[in-house]
């Protein structure tokens, strides 16, 4: 037990902490914003999967990482683009749409990715670009905060200040006011003239534009490549954060610091002589429990409401 | 008189569905009145307010706007003119406070965000103004209804309307609310707006109106000044039928109680009675009707009798044995069958075929089940029978039942209810949205089973169809029964329509002649 904790208290686990949850946390903010305007987006993981393939593409080809990271945006707002297009023009169900842009993702980024590189499992042929680093003067010099804190990817400090952005967006400007009215009350946005569709397309492309960011990251930050299939369940576990956060910004930015925390954990205990494969389930048997805490929270609360009512 | 602000002329609205909802109606709205539409469920009245709002488009004639033509094609367009309404069903969102909600949509900005300081300042400005009191920083879903309802019209108002349409205010709000309402309409009525109230509620009507056009089947029945007409005038107006059915009775005396409900009472969460010491019985061999304008506790009556709404206090009892508590199948094994008023959401499963409705409430039983499999060859047999007994026009018993008219459709439903020969068969509004032949047809099949001995409780807003039917005859108002009718084809529908607009009621001796003769 002892080699357990010599693991996790260290400075390295927390600066890990932070360099996992970044994907996790862009996605989830995506996911919030299309939750709040009723409209759930589970097309996320195959967003992030092809912005990812994207920004390879994009900075092995220009040279550029940051023009990478532009192609990767671009390439995760045009495949919301797409799903909204489709299931809010044409009513394709919104699950139907979503299951279709994760197997294409999945599908087609190999089929990409062999075309260009001649290869299906990695883009290592590719001269790929990665996203820089940042020593924070002054902060790196702190010790304990300073190793934690400092010397992440550009995008995770991008992911911490997103946090604010979309918590500033959705409580205090007429988008996000817009936004959560669509949400809870179609009818009573359209009666005063606020177009429903144009809210919630504008909610999909947001959220493909953070998940592209998140997508952008696991190639260009938490890896230099690509390698397929690589989001490997990143997208899904942002939906989960984002319910169990109970659709609030700050409450998402926590659940996903928490699965955060798990997947860390599991790489972590590698070392450790457990079973990979167990320690591999360790974020999705939090994401479960999480899942049963907070319903059974809910139905607490909803219990008690009703009592008080009488 | 004052000059015509909003006028409609010859308007004619027939939905694709070949519905005509209103026929060369004509409305005309002067300056700084308050102006009522009233009729029953179905005359038209929100199909005109509709039009007004830019809701829906008339298929024919004209609306002018202070002699200009007008041509709406959203509620957006209606607002820009100064055309303002509050929904019966509030357009609020719930978790914002009350000025996110006043300004939502024209929300004002300070830099990239939402100036809210000044949002709670309009929203102080007009409450002001107007004299309509509501805390610009409370949580709509904390309010009550009638603080809802003041949050509505403000929001009008704010979107600059200077007419003003008001479906049912008061359909929801308690008497010391109604009160406080028409004092504020009063008010805005003296600083100059005009307001269209539809409502079937004729003192409430009396009280603030200056004029009334009275509707009734899509056609309005003319204009009144409120002070020329009697409440007695208008109801005559609003209720009466067009058609008279007659059918033929065999009269017979009743048999034993099949239904027999006492003191059934009921309330919403807040409150508000639903239903209030509601007691009748039907015997066998009876047909006994509800009458009443919808919404007067009809449908919480019905729910309690299926089985779908819980009730403390108060007996409801089926051929002797006490319901409460029951589930809907050990209530259905009774012998009590239900025709539901909506029967593409209760009444059939749309996709499934003809004979997998038919036998939906029968399925279970011995002759059509093996204990695996369904006996095929039974099934079929019956569905055929029944099929044609109710004459339902269709390819056959495998087509789905969707893709039916609507009058076979429910032919569909009333063969399934009538083919396992209930005690009790309680008929919800059996003949609505149905052709005339249909209709006719399922009227003779209910007396049919009266015939048998089997009890009927028909609830329907059909005048026509309750006072040819039923043997005794109730009517409903505000959650009570306020009549008991011994012999419902000699009552005069001016005589029904007082009491159905709670202008009458009997006094309790007759009214408990329902529970004891």
């Amino acid at each position: 037990m002892s080699s357990l904790f010599d693991v996790i208290f260290t400075t390295e686990f927390a600066f890990s902490v932070l360099r996992v949850t970044t994907p996790i946390l862009f996605a989830a903010l995506g996911a919030l914003i299309s939750n709040r305007a009723g409209i759930i987006n589970i097309g996320l993981e195959g967003i992030m999967l092809v912005a990812a393939l994207t920004g390879v593409i994009a900075s092995a080809y220009t040279g550029s990482a940051w023009l990478g990271l532009t192609g990767a945006v671009m390439a995760g707002t045009l495949i919301a683009g797409v799903l909204a297009f489709f299931t809010l023009k044409f009513k394709t169900h919104i699950i139907l749409g979503g299951v279709a842009i994760n197997m294409f993702a999945s599908g087609g980024t190999v089929f990409i990715l062999y075309l260009l590189s001649g290869d299906k499992g990695s883009s290592t042929s590719l001269p790929s670009k990665v996203l820089p680093t940042l020593d924070i003067p002054l902060l790196k010099d702190i010790p304990v905060l300073g190793p934690i804190l400092s010397g992440h990817n550009v995008l995770t400090y991008m992911s911490i200040l997103a946090v604010f952005v979309v918590y500033y967006l959705l409580k205090r400007t007429p988008l996000g006011l817009r936004i959560r009215s669509v949400g809870e009350n179609p009818q009573a946005a359209q009666s005063v003239g606020v177009s429903v569709v144009k809210v919630q397309y504008t909610a999909l492309l947001l959220s493909g534009f953070f998940a592209g960011l998140g997508g952008a990251y696991m190639s260009m930050g938490y890896l230099s490549l690509f390698t397929r299939d690589m989001i490997a369940g990143r997208g899904w576990i942002a939906i989960a954060a984002e319910s169990m956060g109970r659709s609030t910004t700050v409450g998402t930015t926590l659940t996903s610091l928490l699965f955060g925390t798990a997947d860390a954990l599991a790489n972590a205990l590698q070392v450790l002589k457990i079973p990979a494969e167990l320690i591999g389930t360790l974020p999705y048997v939090t994401t479960v429990i999480g899942l049963v805490i907070y319903a059974v929270s809910e139905s607490r609360m909803r219990g008690k409401k009703l009592k008080e009512k009488g | 008189m004052t000059s015509q602000l909003l006028e409609m002329k010859n308007i004619t609205k027939v939905y694709p569905n070949g519905v005509v909802a209103n026929q060369k109606v004509q409305f005309s709205l002067s300056e700084g009145e308050i102006h009522a539409i009233v009729g029953e469920n179905g005359a038209g009245k929100s199909t005109l307010m509709k039009m007004m709002f830019g809701m829906e488009a008339p298929s024919e004639g004209e609306i002018f706007l202070r002699g200009e033509p007008l041509k709406l094609t959203s509620p957006q367009d209606a607002i820009d003119k100064g055309i303002g309404m509050v929904h019966q069903h509030f357009m609020l969102v719930p978790s914002f406070t009350v000025a996110e909600n006043m300004v939502l949509g024209m929300e004002p900005k300070k830099g990239v965000g939402i100036n809210y300081s000044e949002a709670v300042r309009m929203t102080e400005e007009m409450s002001k103004k107007y004299n309509l009191h509501v805390n610009p920083k409370a949580k709509v879903e904390d309010l009550s209804v009638g603080m809802k309802q003041k949050i509505e019209i403000l929001k009008a108002l704010l979107r600059g309307a200077k007419i003003l349409i008001l479906d049912e205010p008061t359909a929801v709000l308690t008497p010391q609310e109604t009160e406080e309402l028409f004092r504020e309409l009063k008010q805005l009525k003296e600083q100059g707006h005009t307001i269209v109230f539809i409502s079937h509620k004729l003192k409430e009507v009396k009280a603030i109106c200056d004029r009334i056009t009275i509707m009734r089947a899509g056609k309005s029945e003319g204009v009144f000044l409120t002070r020329d007409v009697s409440e007695q005038d208008i109801s005559k107006l609003m209720v009466g039928r067009d058609v008279v059915l007659k059918y033929d009775k065999i009269s017979k005396p009743y048999g034993s109680d099949i239904l027999s409900v006492n003191e059934l009472s009921l309330s919403d969460e807040t409150g508000k009675a639903l239903l209030e010491n509601v007691a009748f019985k039907v015997r066998s061999g009876e047909i006994v009707g509800i009458a009443g304008v919808e919404g007067n506790g009809q449908t919480q009556l019905v729910e309690a009798l299926t089985g779908r709404l819980s009730v403390r206090r108060g007996s409801i009892a089926v051929k002797g044995t006490v319901i409460q508590g029951y589930d809907i199948g050990r209530i259905r094994s009774l012998g009590v069958s239900y025709i539901p008023e909506d029967r593409m959401r209760q009444g059939a499963a749309k996709e499934a075929s003809i004979s997998d409705n038919l036998i939906s409430t029968q399925y279970r039983s011995k002759e059509m089940n093996s204990g695996l499999f369904l006996k095929g060859k039974t099934i079929g047999k019956l569905a055929a029978k029944l099929i044609e007994d109710f004459r339902v026009r269709c390819s056959g018993p495998a087509q789905p039942i969707g893709m039916l008219s609507g009058g076979n459709m429910q032919k569909v439903v009333v063969a399934r209810e009538c083919s396992t020969s209930p005690d009790l068969l309680i008929a919800e509004q059996p003949t609505r949205g149905v052709d005339v032949g249909a209709a006719q047809f399922i009227h003779q099949k209910l007396i049919e089973l009266r015939d048998n001995g089997s009890g009927v409780l028909l609830i329907s807003a059909d005048l026509n169809e309750i006072l040819e039917l039923s043997d005794s005859l109730l009517v409903m108002y505000e959650g009570q029964i306020v009549a008991y009718l011994e012999e419902p084809s000699k009552v005069t529908e001016e005589e029904l329509g007082l009491y159905m607009l709670g202008l009458q009621r009997q006094d309790d001796g007759q009214i408990r002649r329902a529970v004891e003769s």
